[in-house]
């Protein structure tokens, strides 16, 4: 079946595309939303421009659709895009990075119920630590770009996700109860390689802003 | 064998047409299974046979996509639960198969998202109102004279138990906000 990715660049949506690939789906397209609210309520949105980069050395087309990040229009630019998707790449279903947000999720099931598209969320559920150590098993080579929640701060940034990260995320998921998936908000990450990519990414430049538990990088890439 | 210590193997029946909506729609499940450290198999329902259901100390039939509707086309495959003296719990698409087994009637009945489900008798443990999460374009019509409606949204029916067996129905998906029932049915004796 054809399919498009909701993809942010991040390790849920790659993750995703990785596990619906390997059931034997075609990704067709990827559908990144560009939001220009940095606290859109659908959309992840740090470092998202990005994700051009990441659909070139997948060799795999992007619809790049920027959003003003107002709730309910989000919605209908995501429709839109997603109608795009439909008659551009003939795809029937979307896949999504979702864990664990019923907000994000339902949201989406309601609008490929209406679009006719199956709706796959192949993370669902999953444990979040199972996560981590499932993209470290297969390759994945992910870096955190933003931080947002208290217990992390900006030496965060820039880490790749390796063992020493999940037993960090595990002490501070005790102590603050910080969601180690970060579906939350409390983290963003960017995918530099996985098994998708032909080449690596490389970053060139970073620049990082912020304040107290509230990170981003920016980041440049070669 | 009615040998009970031995057999304590959990049945996960899958309803869903594409593979890919198993690890959505049947993984949580078994997940939930894992953590109470109970054995399980995964099965589709198009190869289910006796043996899978004989095997069983206990059956969930999990749900599957708002777009899919194909195990409504092969009811022939669930026969067995008519005579089943197992426990069985559907979930969602799960409890429309249960349903109609036992003479209910479906119709259009979308909910998808949080909703608010009361309960007008204790089961597995909840007794009260709850939020619970639901995705589906079908509910129940009528319910079979064999089942009794025990739990109700604003729109309409949302669980179900038999009236003499171990056998039950959920519409929406206690797997994502309710796990607490599918590990009191795991438990019963």
């Amino acid at each position: 079946m054809k399919c498009a990715l909701l993809f942010s660049g991040g390790k849920d949506s790659t993750y995703a595309g990785f596990l619906a690939r390997k059931a034997g789906y075609e990704i067709s397209c990827l559908i990144t939303i560009l939001s220009e609210n940095l606290d859109s309520f659908m959309f992840h949105t740090p470092s998202i421009t990005l994700t051009k980069k990441q659909a070139e050395t997948m060799e795999i087309p992007i619809i790049i659709q920027k959003t003003k990040g107002i709730k309910e229009d989000e919605l209908k630019e995501l429709e839109s895009v997603i109608k795009t998707a439909k008659t551009k790449y003939g795809v029937e279903g979307i896949v999504t990075g979702a864990i664990a947000s019923v907000y994000q999720a339902s949201r989406i099931q309601k609008l490929c119920n209406k679009l006719n598209l199956e709706c796959f969320n192949p993370l669902w559920q999953k444990n979040p630590f199972e996560l981590l150590e499932e993209l470290i098993k297969n390759g994945f080579k992910v870096i955190i770009v933003g931080v947002g929640a208290e217990g992390l701060d900006e030496s965060w940034l820039g880490r790749e996700i390796d063992i020493n990260m999940i037993n960090d995320l595990n002490e501070l998921n005790k102590k603050y109860g910080i969601n180690p998936a970060g579906e939350g908000g409390e983290f963003e990450s960017f995918v530099l390689d996985c098994p998708m990519f032909k080449k690596p990414l490389k970053l060139k430049n970073k620049r990082i802003a912020g304040n107290k538990n509230s990170w981003r990088m920016e980041i440049e890439l070669n | 064998m009615e040998n009970g210590d031995r057999i304590k193997l959990i049945i996960l029946i899958s309803l869903c047409r594409e593979k890919l909506h198993e690890l959505e729609f049947v993984n949580p499940i078994a997940e939930i299974v894992r953590a109470e450290t109970r054995d399980f198999e995964i099965v589709n329902y198009k190869a289910t046979s006796l043996k899978d259901i004989e095997k069983a100390d206990k059956i969930i039939i999990c749900g599957t996509s708002l777009a899919d509707f194909d195990y409504l086309k092969h009811l022939e495959n669930f026969e067995w639960i008519k005579n089943c003296k197992k426990p069985i719990l559907g979930i969602c698409a799960g409890a429309q198969i249960i349903a109609l087994v036992f003479s209910s009637k479906l119709r259009k009945m979308q909910e998808i998202g949080m909703i608010k489900v009361k309960f007008d008798e204790e089961f597995f443990g909840i007794n009260q109102e709850i939020e619970a999460y639901s995705l589906h374009n079908l509910g129940f019509k009528k319910i079979g004279e064999e089942l009794q409606p025990v739990a109700f949204s604003e729109k309409g029916v949302e669980a179900f138990k038999h009236n003499s067996k171990h056998i039950y129905g959920i519409l929406f998906h206690p797997e994502v906000k309710n796990k607490e029932i599918i590990k009191s049915f795991i438990k019963i004796k």
